[in-house]
């Protein structure tokens, strides 16, 4: 045994910065805590949700049709993106000759690279004009899911290209010696154990997505309301903060942070929910 | 082994402990600062810009020392903050600290004595009679509608018909027919008051279809829609027309809306940029007033998209 341990220096150091990071974390979520309370103990959770309206110079904080339009774009979001991120990681994967493989993958790479507020900008400038032409304002719900699902596509289909490549290893030789057919192969044996996989990317972009500020406050119109339709523009959560917070003081500021509180109460709810029992090969190591 | 390095991980825990406590406080510190909550404590205990030396006589014997503090609106802060940047560099032993929170805070922080200008982007109140306000600049607000609408302009009557939801089609005001979408902006804005009060509407009187943050976005928003119509900031409309960005300003009755008018008084919808004070003024706080009125920072004034006025 000599004095100088690498492991033991391993051990302290890392325990060092798991309580550096953790306790980051904990004093920013006392912090919206703290910040947070007074609105919540002065107008009570029942007027807060059962408000429909948020109109801070009148005294009015609902957060329903808040939640409701970041809970809508997020979905929205995900139906889009969920099957072109699945597809395309089979494509990655499965389909796509080597160099194009490697093309496309550096392409997502980069467009999950690209800022949120560059994202926003094109989305401002590109696809609500095109939105607008079928039915005005074009700042909308659709506007918000289209610009999302963009944002978001990298991210499930580069975590499903990598569940889907680790369960084509661990069971091509099986399936070859079966005679499998390469369809029955895909959709039989490598989804299914992939899916641990590919739903932890899905709840990463769900996270990211609800979490997004920048590009929603430029395409969604921000108007305050629980949406009717996909044409419908809509104010959510974050988008809500990031507008009201430069001159909000007293209450209403008590209020932003509650809305932040919301949105985080959403994101660790969405985190701790999809524990899947059974165990799967593809998903483990995803 | 692995009891010997749990036994000495105490001592390590210990450490961290520590570590976390002094991180803590700092985190809050800095976190409260950028939510614009805190003070930094000395400013409390010494009111700010007192550290000044006596001999005003002969600055340059005896530089400019001490600290300048400014609170308030956020509509002002980064002119204040390049202005801020000049001055320092002329008096290296001063400090100019600018933090926003509103044209309320900055009002409420100077009867405190907290602050030794309050950044307020409105007229002073009849009851904020107790301070003086200097303007240091001008902000035009215009009426906006897309290069293509061939509405040329818009009577009082009409744009408040508009923003009430009353017309919903411009060919009710003049042009041709085609659904309405208003660009309101967000609450507490500066350019979102001056057009309330000077249209002389409610906030909840307005159904607005998109909301816009700030001028820029409410630009960019009108621009892309044919239909649009909002209302931003005189130079930021000007300088983003002349790059070409396909929007119109609209006249408010006969007068066009240019940065000139809006210098000249003839403009109605403005507001001015003021810092406002209690009629006693530090040596220090009363140097950088001038500076800041010297009229030699109509560069950084524009570039912020107002409008600079004559000292």
């Amino acid at each position: 045994m000599s004095l100088w341990l690498p492991d033991r220096w391993l051990t302290t150091g890392s325990r060092i910065c798991v309580v550096i990071a953790s306790g980051l974390a904990i004093l920013m979520i006392g912090f919206i805590l703290i910040e947070a309370l007074p609105a919540l103990r002065q107008s009570g959770l029942s007027r807060l949700v059962g408000d429909a309206a948020w109109l801070a110079s009148a005294g009015r904080f609902g957060v329903t049709p808040l939640l409701a339009a970041s809970l809508a774009v997020t979905a929205g979001a995900l139906v889009i993106a969920v099957p072109l991120g699945v597809l395309s990681a089979l494509f990655l994967e499965v389909y796509a000759p080597a160099m194009i493989a490697t093309g496309y993958h550096r392409m997502l790479e980069l467009l999950a690279g690209v800022p949120s507020v560059v994202t926003g900008l094109w989305g401002l400038s590109e696809v609500v004009p095109w939105i607008n032409r079928m039915q005005p304002p074009g700042q909308s719900l659709l506007a918000g899911c289209m610009v999302l699902a963009l944002m978001i596509l990298p991210v499930i289909a580069l975590t499903s290209a990598m569940a889907v490549r680790r369960v084509i290893y661990e069971q091509r030789a099986t399936a070859l010696a079966l005679g499998m057919r390469r369809d029955t192969f895909l959709v039989r044996i490598v989804l299914p154990l992939a899916r641990r996989g590919i739903l932890s990317g899905v709840v990463l972009a769900f996270v990211r997505a609800i979490g997004e500020t920048m590009a929603v406050v430029m395409v969604c119109g921000n108007t305050v309301q629980i949406p009717s339709s996909l044409f419908s523009p809509v104010r959510t959560l974050t988008a809500n903060i990031a507008l009201e917070m430069g001159e909000a003081s007293g209450f209403h500021r008590s209020a932003l942070f509650l809305t932040a509180l919301l949105l985080m109460v959403v994101i660790a709810a969405t985190l701790l929910m999809p524990e899947d029992q059974s165990a799967s090969p593809g998903g483990r190591h995803a | 082994m692995r009891l010997a390095h749990g036994r000495c991980l105490p001592g390590g825990t210990w450490g961290i402990l520590l570590m976390t406590l002094v991180v803590a406080p700092l985190w809050m510190a800095t976190s409260g600062c950028s939510t614009s909550t805190t003070l930094p404590a000395s400013a409390t205990d010494q009111p700010a810009g007192r550290a000044v030396d006596q001999d005003q006589a002969d600055p340059v014997a005896m530089p400019l020392q001490g600290r300048v503090i400014l609170t308030g609106s956020s509509t002002i802060a980064p002119l204040i903050v390049e202005i801020a940047k000049r001055f320092e560099a002329q008096h290296p032993q001063v400090r100019v600290e600018v933090q926003t929170g509103g044209s309320a805070r900055g009002v409420s922080d100077v009867r405190q004595g907290t602050a030794d200008f309050g950044m307020v982007s409105r007229h002073l109140k009849p009851i904020e009679g107790d301070l003086v306000a200097y303007e240091i600049a001008r902000d035009g607000i215009c009426l906006i509608v897309h290069a293509d609408n061939p509405v040329p302009s818009l009577s009082r009557e009409q744009v408040l018909a508009i923003y009430r939801d009353e017309v919903a089609d411009w060919k009710d005001v003049g042009g041709s027919q085609a659904p309405v979408v208003t660009v309101h902006k967000a609450e507490g804005r500066g350019t979102l008051e001056v057009f309330l009060s000077h249209f002389e509407l409610k906030n909840e009187d307005i159904h607005p279809d998109v909301i816009a943050g700030d001028n820029l976005q409410a630009i960019k928003s009108v621009a892309g829609n044919p239909y649009a119509v909002g209302y931003v900031s005189i130079g930021a409309a000007e300088a983003e027309a002349r790059l070409g960005t396909a929007i119109r300003l609209l006249p408010a009755g006969e007068i066009a809306a240019t940065s000139s008018n809006v210098a000249e008084g003839r403009f109605p919808m403005v507001r001015p940029l003021t810092l406002v004070a209690r009629d006693s003024l530090s040596p220090l706080a009363s140097a950088f007033l001038a500076f800041v009125r010297s009229g030699q920072h109509t560069d950084l004034i524009e570039a912020q998209y107002f409008v600079p006025v004559a000292p």
